[in-house]
């Protein structure tokens, strides 16, 4: 972790703590009143609270031009990626992509290159729709690894953050707590429940939690569609193509649908978002991750709509690619923020629980 | 925005709470209103910005606020704090509206939360804005704008110029250009003149000149001396402003909330030779601290050092900035600038008066008590014995001066002749109406609000 970033973190906090103007607006003031002094673990754990709505930055007192300098969102924000990066394993690639946009498309392209390649050199051993191009088993062959493989890096990273924050044994209470607030996206809401100041100064709105909602949604959809899928594959033999009244069709088809409408609006919506108010050096990283996310949806659609054409191949090639990209930079990218955002609010339940024990 | 050109109805001088009540008031009533604001954007709002809460009254439960705050107990607790110099007339008015205010506030964007940590005793009477009055500035702001009221930031009134019973135009400077305007009415709400720190020395002495400004450093009473100086009526004692002790280290304006210290009930308190001079422990800190601004204003170079030991550190909020620290009381006094032998024998007087403290309790008044020392520590006094050692600096910060614009029920001004027909006065210019002397939390916003309304309403009025 980078020191200088936390200690900057920490001095902000420290003024947080002795105003408590914004108690009433998210997780974060809570959790930050509770304490005196700031370890280190308190300062990444508080990052990871923060939602970056920026509520609390446009009610400060101390912003600049005061000589306070609070700019709480930011110093968080960059505390939070530091802490991704810093958790994420193996290192050598953990500090590639939340900065560098182009690394995303460069990994993409390769992405491609893959699939193209392993169509060639693969190629189906007899099989219906897609798997005339590519087989079922050969399919199963790269994206078995290619999902596991990174959920078992962030099981890494998550085990990293939890002794780094001091977490406790997880009780059922903690988990339906954190998941009924990010199911809703409280946090996005600002304390009154009228959202982000995101787009405009201090207005509030809920754009930003609403588009947020269809790209999450969206893609558990689409992750529904594929897991249904698994399960008619080889729970009841019934092998795709699916038909479009088919579960899988019907959940690919919107969440791809809300994913790729979900990551336009969010790429506008941050166009429109003052950047210092955020991490500046992620903003790449971030966009490229959108972008990808976006691509991942669009390519579905596209290739359900023209799946009956020749450019069927080609299409299927690029939208695997970009689903191979995507599930292996998950560790390494912004989609990393949804498993530290749960286990931070998982921590922070257990710090309520705790709290109303003492008592 | 560019030079307004269009003729407007309704000059707001002011850019708080009070004026954009005023202006938002007016704006409703299909007046065409300017607001004047002399602060860039950054800083818009004067003190409203630091603010927190609004004092309430409310027959039963109101938005955040619980159970009931009558009329009269909340003049009672207006009273207890000006002894008597209140004009009860003006200040039940202001009670009375500001049940309606709460909703009125919501409805124009303000947004409330339940009380502060730290803050339990006022759930029942303050109703804390989220976010804190800056907040509550910024929805103003955007409502005032959605009913087409236009702003000018860095707009700085040079003169109001009055003419037997109206004010005939208002001069002032923007973008380098001097501009005169002829609006049918005028509201001033542009506060009182601490950060004009020539005028406080005038009316304080000397010692002013180290006193800090909590506040906003553009409540400089430009207008508030012009319109004194051409014969308005005014109110309040000139020679006065409500002060409190707060941490030395904070800056010399807009140090705002987190330059509290509320350490000094489990402290001794010394001035610069080390002596003590009042009793640390006489009462709970929020009925002491505007009594400390006084007394550390009396001391030499207007400065006291609160020392405690580390039993203490955790019983009190925490400090914007970390205290010194030391394991010896000879090293705390170094870093603290204090002769060492005299602190060392201040403290061993102190801690040999010291005795049963078995019955501390820090929230309430134990009556643990020195015994034989002048002057005496009446209630938290413990030997300051366990190492290590802490040190803050106080010094005096002024939160608000009294004299201002006196006004009648309709916010009006006036001068020996009597009304001027096209004048009103809104907020902490013309608090001095009401609040004579000391301070009741939250009641500055409540005065802003009501008279700010009043203001508001009677110039479309007029304009209209």
């Amino acid at each position: 972790m980078q020191t200088d970033l936390i200690q900057e973190a920490r001095r902000q906090a420290e003024i947080c703590n002795a105003c408590r103007y914004c108690e009433g607006y998210c997780s974060v003031f809570p959790s930050l009143h509770t304490k005196r002094a700031f370890s280190d673990g308190d300062i990444t754990q508080l990052a990871n609270l923060c939602h970056n709505c920026r509520g609390c930055y446009y009610a400060c007192q101390y912003t600049a031009p005061h000589e306070f300098d609070l700019n709480l969102p930011k110093a968080l924000a960059e505390v939070r990626r530091d802490s991704w990066e810093s958790f994420a394993w193996p290192q050598p690639i953990a500090r590639r992509f939340h900065t560098h946009g182009g690394a995303i498309a460069l990994a993409l392209v390769i992405g491609f290159a893959l699939l193209f390649w392993a169509i060639r050199a693969i190629g189906s051993s007899g099989g219906e729709g897609f798997y005339a191009v590519l087989s079922h088993n050969a399919m199963v062959a790269i994206f078995a690894p290619a999902f596991l493989l990174p959920l078992f890096s962030i099981a890494i990273s998550l085990r990293r953050y939890w002794a780094e924050v001091e977490g406790k044994p997880i009780q059922m209470s903690d988990l339906t707590a954190a998941l009924k607030r990010a199911g809703k996206m409280q946090d996005l809401a600002a304390g009154h429940g009228e959202g982000c100041n995101f787009e405009d100064e201090d207005r509030f709105s809920q754009g930003r939690r609403h588009i947020h909602h269809a790209i999450m949604y969206g893609f558990l959809l689409c992750f529904a569609s594929t897991s249904v899928a698994t399960v008619l594959h080889y729970v009841f033999g019934l092998h795709a193509p699916y038909g479009f009244w088919s579960l899988p069709k019907l959940f690919g088809i919107s969440g791809g649908i809300l994913l790729t409408v979900g990551c336009g609006a969010m790429a506008l919506l941050k166009l429109k978002s003052d950047r210092d108010l955020g991490d500046p050096s992620a903003w790449g990283g971030d966009i490229g991750f959108i972008l990808l996310l976006g691509f991942v949806g669009f390519s579905g659609l596209v290739l359900y709509a023209l799946g009956a054409t020749p450019l069927m191949p080609a299409l299927l090639a690029i939208h695997l690619g970009s689903v191979l990209t995507f599930f292996l930079l998950m560790p390494y990218t912004k989609m990393a923020h949804g498993f530290y955002r749960l286990a931070a609010l998982v921590r922070d339940a257990q710090r309520k629980r705790y709290a109303s024990a003492v008592l | 925005m560019a030079t307004p050109k269009e003729a407007y109805d309704i000059a707001v001088i002011g850019g708080g709470n009070a004026a954009l009540c005023a202006a938002m008031t007016a704006a409703e009533s299909g007046a065409r209103v300017l607001i004047l604001e002399t602060a860039p954007k950054p800083y818009r709002g004067g003190n409203s910005r630091h603010t927190r809460n609004f004092r309430c009254m409310h027959k039963s439960p109101l938005g955040p606020l619980i159970e009931e705050y009558g009329e009269d107990e909340y003049l009672s607790d207006l009273l207890k704090v000006t002894g008597g110099k209140t004009d009860e007339y003006l200040a039940r008015l202001a009670i009375r509206t500001s049940e309606e205010c709460l909703p009125w506030m919501e409805e124009r964007g303000v947004r409330f939360q339940p009380s502060l940590s730290g803050t339990l005793s006022l759930a029942r009477t303050n109703a804390f804005f989220m976010g804190g009055g800056k907040s509550l500035v910024n929805a103003y702001y955007r409502t005032a704008a959605g009913l087409g009221a236009d702003v000018l930031y860095e707009a700085a009134v040079t003169h109001l110029e009055l003419n037997g019973d109206r004010i005939d135009w208002v001069d002032y400077t923007y973008e380098g250009q001097s501009h005169r305007i002829r609006p049918k009415a005028v509201i001033v709400a542009s506060g009182g003149f601490q950060a004009d720190t020539d005028w406080l020395t005038r009316a304080w002495g000397e010692p002013a000149k180290n006193f800090l400004i909590r506040g906003t450093p553009y409540n400089r009473g430009v207008v508030l001396a012009d319109l004194l100086g051409q014969g308005v009526d005014s109110v309040g004692d000139p020679t006065q402003c409500h002060a409190v002790a707060i941490d030395g280290r904070a800056p010399k304006y807009d140090g705002g909330i987190v330059t509290r210290l509320d350490c000094v009930p489990f402290s001794i308190v010394v001035n610069k030779d080390a002596q003590r001079f009042y009793d640390e422990g006489e009462d709970v800190w929020p009925k002491r601290y505007a009594i400390w601004g006084r007394l550390v204003a009396a001391q030499p170079d207007q400065v006291g050092y609160v020392i405690i030991d580390a039993k203490s550190l955790n019983l009190f909020m925490p400090s914007v900035f970390p205290p010194l620290k030391a394991d010896t009381l000879e090293e705390l006094a170094g870093l603290m600038d204090l002769p060492a032998n005299k602190l060392k024998a201040t403290i061993s007087e102190f801690n040999a008066a010291c005795g049963d403290t078995s019955g501390f309790h820090p929230t309430e008044l134990d009556g643990v008590a020195t015994s034989g020392l002048t002057p005496p520590k009446t209630n938290w006094a413990r030997p300051i014995t366990e190492p290590p050692f802490y040190g803050y600096s106080l010094r005096t910060g002024v939160t608000f001066t009294y004299l201002g614009l006196k006004v009648d029920a309709q916010a009006q001004c006036s001068t020996q002749n009597g009304k001027i027909k096209n004048l009103w006065a809104a907020g902490e210019t013309m608090a001095g109406s009401i609040l004579g002397q000391g301070y009741l939390a939250g009641f500055g916003m409540t005065i802003g609000t009501v008279f700010g309304r009043i203001a508001g309403r009677e110039a479309a009025a007029y304009a209209n």
